[in-house]
């Protein structure tokens, strides 16, 4: 399979079997996200990370990976420090970025800002999240969680809980998870329901959720629990926020009738929606996830790179 | 004999076969009467082989491309006849492309495309009838294209 130049701007844009390729592929990375082994396999190869929103997670383990195949990162974190605050264009900062690197990774608070990206870009551009929009390689690293925990994607029961209109990684997942003919339970109070045209599309790939808000009867036969927060920064109104906030907690007692190997994900940050008296529980996989950027990125960076360990 | 509900025109366009309603918002899309000082009559609710339709002529104006385009988005059976001296010198119908881009803007305000960005507005075309239009940057579906035609 070639991907090289290939943008990464939706999970849309891939196949299931491409998809199954990335995540075969990515597993085979793991000894060098941990740095048990190395290749310089991206040596004089240059990365720009352009982050207009605040990152940690998807900053750091992009830059690890690209470390980690042997290749130099270069870029911001803070767009107040540079010519963007001049008021420059997207289009002309992603043309010096072009020219300066080799691949690009771009996060931005407007919804389409990668896809813009990637037509004024020559080098191949991944989306690291756009607004209320996509978010593909966290998508691809959910997936990846899955699929190495459990073996399979296919026909695990998977339910995902809390902010299920603004969060962006849930979109894409439900969607992604539909490929893969999953039972899917959708759990959030009703002001924050999976949009509509979220849930077509599940029911175009053959999978039906089942929408409720109560979250103990739901984790009853769950195989995963995808958790979210409830992001304030995309409410348009703090009256709506003040409202939902702290609806689900997951702790000790919730998980107490659950599947003994269920496992908990949050794509991170978290505020008080897992209890940290999880953490030690054999249920807690989000930090496990958190590591798993690392590999998938590394498989995306180096297959859009056109080359493969 | 059949009677004829508008006169005919001398010179000008005719737009027939625009869904029953839809009148009004074609004219809306031609920038009328704002920009234009063009005689126009408008038929609404008319009886046809199909069922009811709307029918709109413009005199001494031919209508081009770019607005033909823009008619496709809400009359998508339309058809334009271009009249000269009386004789319907061009006919065709209203074709819908694929690609939709600078007609309508995106109904998401945090768009990239409704920035101060070097773009234009691009739609992909899903369903013709009735349309269904998906933003190629953000892959919003507007409902209200008619509102949102620039």
């Amino acid at each position: 399979m070639n991907f090289q130049g290939k943008d990464i701007i939706s999970i849309k844009d891939f196949s299931k079997k491409e998809i199954n390729y990335i995540l075969n592929y990515g597993k085979k990375l793991i000894p060098y996200a941990k740095g048990e082994k190395f290749k310089n396999v991206l040596k004089g190869k240059v990365l720009s990370t352009l982050f207009f929103e605040p990152s940690t997670r998807t900053r750091l383990s992009f830059e690890s990976a690209m470390s980690r195949l042997g290749g130099k990162v270069i870029g911001f974190a803070d767009p107040g420090a540079t010519s963007q605050k001049k008021g420059e264009s997207l289009a002309d900062t992603v043309r010096m970025a072009d020219s300066y690197s080799d691949l690009i990774v771009i996060r931005h608070p407007k919804e389409g800002a990668a896809r813009l990206a990637a037509e004024f870009a020559e080098v191949p551009v991944i989306n690291a999240g756009d607004g209320a929009g996509r978010h593909p390689t966290q998508c691809f690293l959910d997936l990846f969680t899955i699929f190495t925990e459990k073996k399979k994607i296919e026909k695990n029961n998977v339910v995902l809980v809390g902010d299920l209109k603004y969060g962006r990684t849930v979109h894409s997942l439900a969607y992604a998870l539909s490929l893969y003919n999953v039972n899917l339970s959708l759990v959030s109070p009703n002001t924050l329901k999976m949009p509509k045209e979220v849930i077509e599309e599940c029911k175009e790939l053959g999978v039906e959720p089942n929408q409720t808000s109560n979250l103990e009867k739901a984790i009853k036969d769950a195989d995963v629990l995808y958790v979210t927060r409830i992001q304030k920064e995309r409410f348009p109104d703090a009256e709506e926020y003040n409202q939902v906030v702290g609806t689900y907690k997951i702790d000790k007692e919730l998980l107490k009738n659950s599947n003994e190997d269920l496992i908990v994900m949050h794509p991170l940050p978290r505020l008080t929606e897992i209890n940290p008296e999880v953490d030690k529980t054999s249920h807690a996989l989000y930090f496990k996830q958190a590591f798993n950027g690392v590999p998938i990125r590394m498989a995306l960076i180096s297959l859009v790179s056109g080359v493969e360990l | 004999m059949k009677e004829l509900k508008i006169q005919p025109i001398k010179n000008g366009t005719v737009i027939d076969h625009i869904n029953a309603g839809n009148a009004v918002k074609v004219l809306h899309i031609l920038g009328i009467p704002k920009s234009s000082s063009s005689i126009v009559s408008v038929a609404m609710n008319v009886k046809s082989k199909y069922g009811k339709k709307d029918i709109v002529k413009v005199e001494n104006r031919e209508l081009d491309p770019y607005e033909l385009d823009k008619i496709a988005l809400i009359a998508p059976k339309a058809t334009i006849n271009i009249i000269r001296d009386y004789e319907v010198a061009e006919k065709h119908k209203v074709k819908l492309s694929k690609e939709i881009t600078g007609i309508v803007s995106c109904s998401n305000p945090t768009c990239i495309s409704n920035s101060k960005e070097p773009v234009k507005s691009r739609f992909i075309v899903l369903k013709k009838d009735p349309i269904q239009i998906k933003c190629y940057y953000c892959e919003r579906e507007p409902e209200d294209i008619a509102e949102r035609i620039i």
